[in-house]
């Protein structure tokens, strides 16, 4: 195996393994497991070395076939995109230990296909975060989305009317994303993202130029639930099977905010985006601001906890949407370290949700009176991810909130630093209450929660990884910012 | 006025796939039923798809398949044939858009199923009881 392909295979594996699950799931279950978290781990190892590959030699691209890049399609790994792809597949693999369980609970029979159709999102989503090709690019965001649409509809009850509300919402988002890519196309002669940002300062920013950006954002903000285009994401997410939650609530909008940067910086440029429209840039960081006030404010008058962290999902994706427009490297390192810190902590807050789920039955307020003395552990963990999630310190959540709002205040933004300080009370105020809810509070009249016990062995292992992950990361954020994300940021910010 | 014509006549396969854009966005948006809803964005996909395959076209272009040998020996005039690239991206979107629409019938069904009727204020208004 050489290791100039080393990408490829982290990106194959997963998506070959997604039909042997099918085909040896359906003859024996034991088959499923050691596939799954097999594929899973190879590509969390491969990806690392890739990373420590990027560290050492810097970023290359590769060309599928050899077919040289105008004509064929192009993969891109740089330090971001190395970055994007350890994160992928480490929380794949701790979501997939923990899904493992609570599918066999929820879907019993099903969870070949509910496998099957798991591993090829995972494919897909590092797919995004390699392709430097736009059209390519939409193809998989929506080999990622129909996996998803599928995956949602596996829950109970109402789980295939908000899957069906969120094929309309995000098929209008993808076909926005296409309108865009295709102004681009006749604007410029060519898909290739490195060729079109080469192109486009020659022909100048016309309308049609300015079309092609608003569709593109446009698009990828209903994919990414930026409010308020958010309507589609808290009954997918709340409705959807656990398991499914676990792997999309983490990685979905986060791959999203992704593509945003990378078409801000591949596709257009830092010229045409922050200096010959400067407007533009305020308006959508003022958008994040009244974005992060309104998501947390709905947040609060949630009563189930799933529905709550939809709701913080939301408001979490206005911070990094604002810093990606704060239009200075401080906000920008702020925005790509939020990307990964927020991946990590809404992975904990679910994996503990699906913990507490999988004991109790219910996520309701009212069912959780009592919860720290039956599952200490379990909720040890939550309150880490909570804590990262209001910005103590030393949990990871506090360093990227931390540079947003240095972000802000160099910028002279000053409504998305309130904004910010705002959303961070509002998660107070929200975990606080969940924690009184669970650490005073007698379930007196409850008696059938006697025999609540600590979730199993195999839910609480990537939990707890999870919650010390966060720490680590948290005390690690001076290195990890020096060392991949400054040489991610787009030069001349 | 004559201005105002000469433009839409000049560029109508844009006027053409704008109109059909916006009947799509329309059902999408405005239909209480989940299956008018479905056609819709599938009107809304195919204007796409039109416009990209109607930018591909050139006056008296030919189809682009060449003799290899001739091509290598005399080069080729583009301006001769039509634009292939844009035909080809949109099969793959017709593939997305064709899953895309199975995806969604299936998820329809067993709506239907769960509360007999495919109308959106019928459902919500079982969902309210």
């Amino acid at each position: 195996m050489s290791t100039s392909n080393l990408h490829i295979y982290v990106m194959a594996v997963p998506l070959l393994t997604a039909f042997f699950v099918n085909l040896l799931g359906r003859t024996s279950k034991v088959w499923i497991a050691p596939l799954v978290v097999g594929s899973l781990a190879f590509s969390s190892v491969a990806s690392l070395v890739l990373m420590g590959r990027v560290m050492t030699s810097g970023g290359f691209s590769y060309t599928v076939g050899n077919w040289v890049p105008p004509y064929g399609i192009e993969l891109v790994v740089d330090h971001l995109s190395a970055l994007m792809l350890v994160l992928i597949s480490v929380v794949a693999l701790f979501a997939s230990v923990s899904a493992l369980k609570s599918v066999e609970q929820e879907l019993p029979g099903r969870e070949h296909l509910f496998f099957t159709l798991y591993l090829i999102l995972i494919a897909g989503l590092m797919g995004l975060v390699l392709t430097a090709d736009a059209f390519n690019l939409y193809v998989l965001l929506e080999i990622t989305s129909i996996t998803t649409y599928g995956l949602i509809a596996m829950g109970k009850g109402r789980a295939p009317l908000a899957s069906f509300n969120y094929i309309i919402m995000g098929s209008i988002g993808a076909c926005f994303y296409l309108l865009g890519v295709g102004y681009l196309y006749l604007m410029t002669g060519t898909l290739n993202m490195a060729e079109i940002s080469q192109t486009l300062p020659v022909i100048g920013g016309g309308a049609a130029v300015a079309t092609a950006l608003a569709f593109i954002l446009v698009g990828l903000w209903i994919k990414m639930a930026f409010f308020p285009l958010h309507g589609w994401l808290p009954n997918a997410y709340s409705l959807a099977p656990t398991g499914a939650a676990l792997i999309v609530a983490p990685l979905m909008t986060k791959v999203s905010i992704y593509l945003m940067v990378r078409v801000m910086f591949s596709v257009f440029s830092i010229d045409y985006l922050f200096l010959q429209n400067p407007l533009v840039d305020a308006v959508i960081v003022w958008g994040a601001a009244i974005a992060i006030v309104c998501a947390s404010a709905l947040a609060l008058a949630q009563k189930d906890l799933k529905r709550m962290l939809t709701y913080i999902i939301v408001a979490e994706v206005g911070y990094m949407v604002g810093g990606a427009w704060l239009a200075n490297s401080t906000g920008m390192t702020g925005a790509l370290l939020h990307i990964v810190n927020d991946a990590l902590m809404t992975l904990c807050l679910f994996l503990a949700a699906a913990a507490i789920l999988y004991r109790v039955g219910s996520l309701d307020f009212d069912k959780l009176q009592g919860i720290y003395r039956k599952m200490p552990i379990t909720m040890a963990a939550f309150t880490i991810g909570a804590f990262s999630m209001i910005g103590v310190p030393p949990t990871a959540g506090f360093f990227s909130k931390w540079y947003l709002i240095l972000g802000g205040i160099e910028g002279g933004h000053w409504e998305f630093v309130v904004a910010l300080l705002f959303s961070s009370l509002i998660n107070a105020v929200l975990f606080f209450r969940i924690i009184e809810i669970g650490y005073f509070h007698k379930d007196g009249e409850h008696h059938g929660h006697e025999t609540i016990t600590e979730a199993p062995l195999q839910m609480q292992a990537p939990l707890l990884i999870c919650a010390v992950a966060l720490i680590v990361i948290g005390l690690g954020s001076g290195p990890l910012v020096e060392k991949i994300i400054t040489l991610a940021i787009p030069v001349g910010l | 006025m004559d201005d105002l014509l000469a433009v839409i006549v000049a560029k109508y396969n844009y006027w053409i796939y704008v109109i059909l854009m916006m009947i799509g966005f329309y059902a999408m948006i405005g239909k209480r039923n989940l299956v008018k809803k479905l056609i819709g964005m599938n009107i809304f996909q195919t204007a796409i798809i039109l416009m990209f395959v109607s930018a591909g076209v050139k006056h008296g272009g030919k189809i682009p398949i060449l003799n290899k040998y001739e091509v290598l020996k005399n080069g080729i005039d583009a301006t001769q044939i039509v634009n292939p690239l844009p035909h080809v991206l949109m099969l793959t979107a017709i593939v997305v858009s064709v899953s895309i629409t199975g995806v969604a019938l299936a998820i329809l069904l067993r709506i239907y199923r769960e509360y007999g009727t495919l109308e959106e204020d019928e459902i919500l208004e079982k969902l309210g009881k």
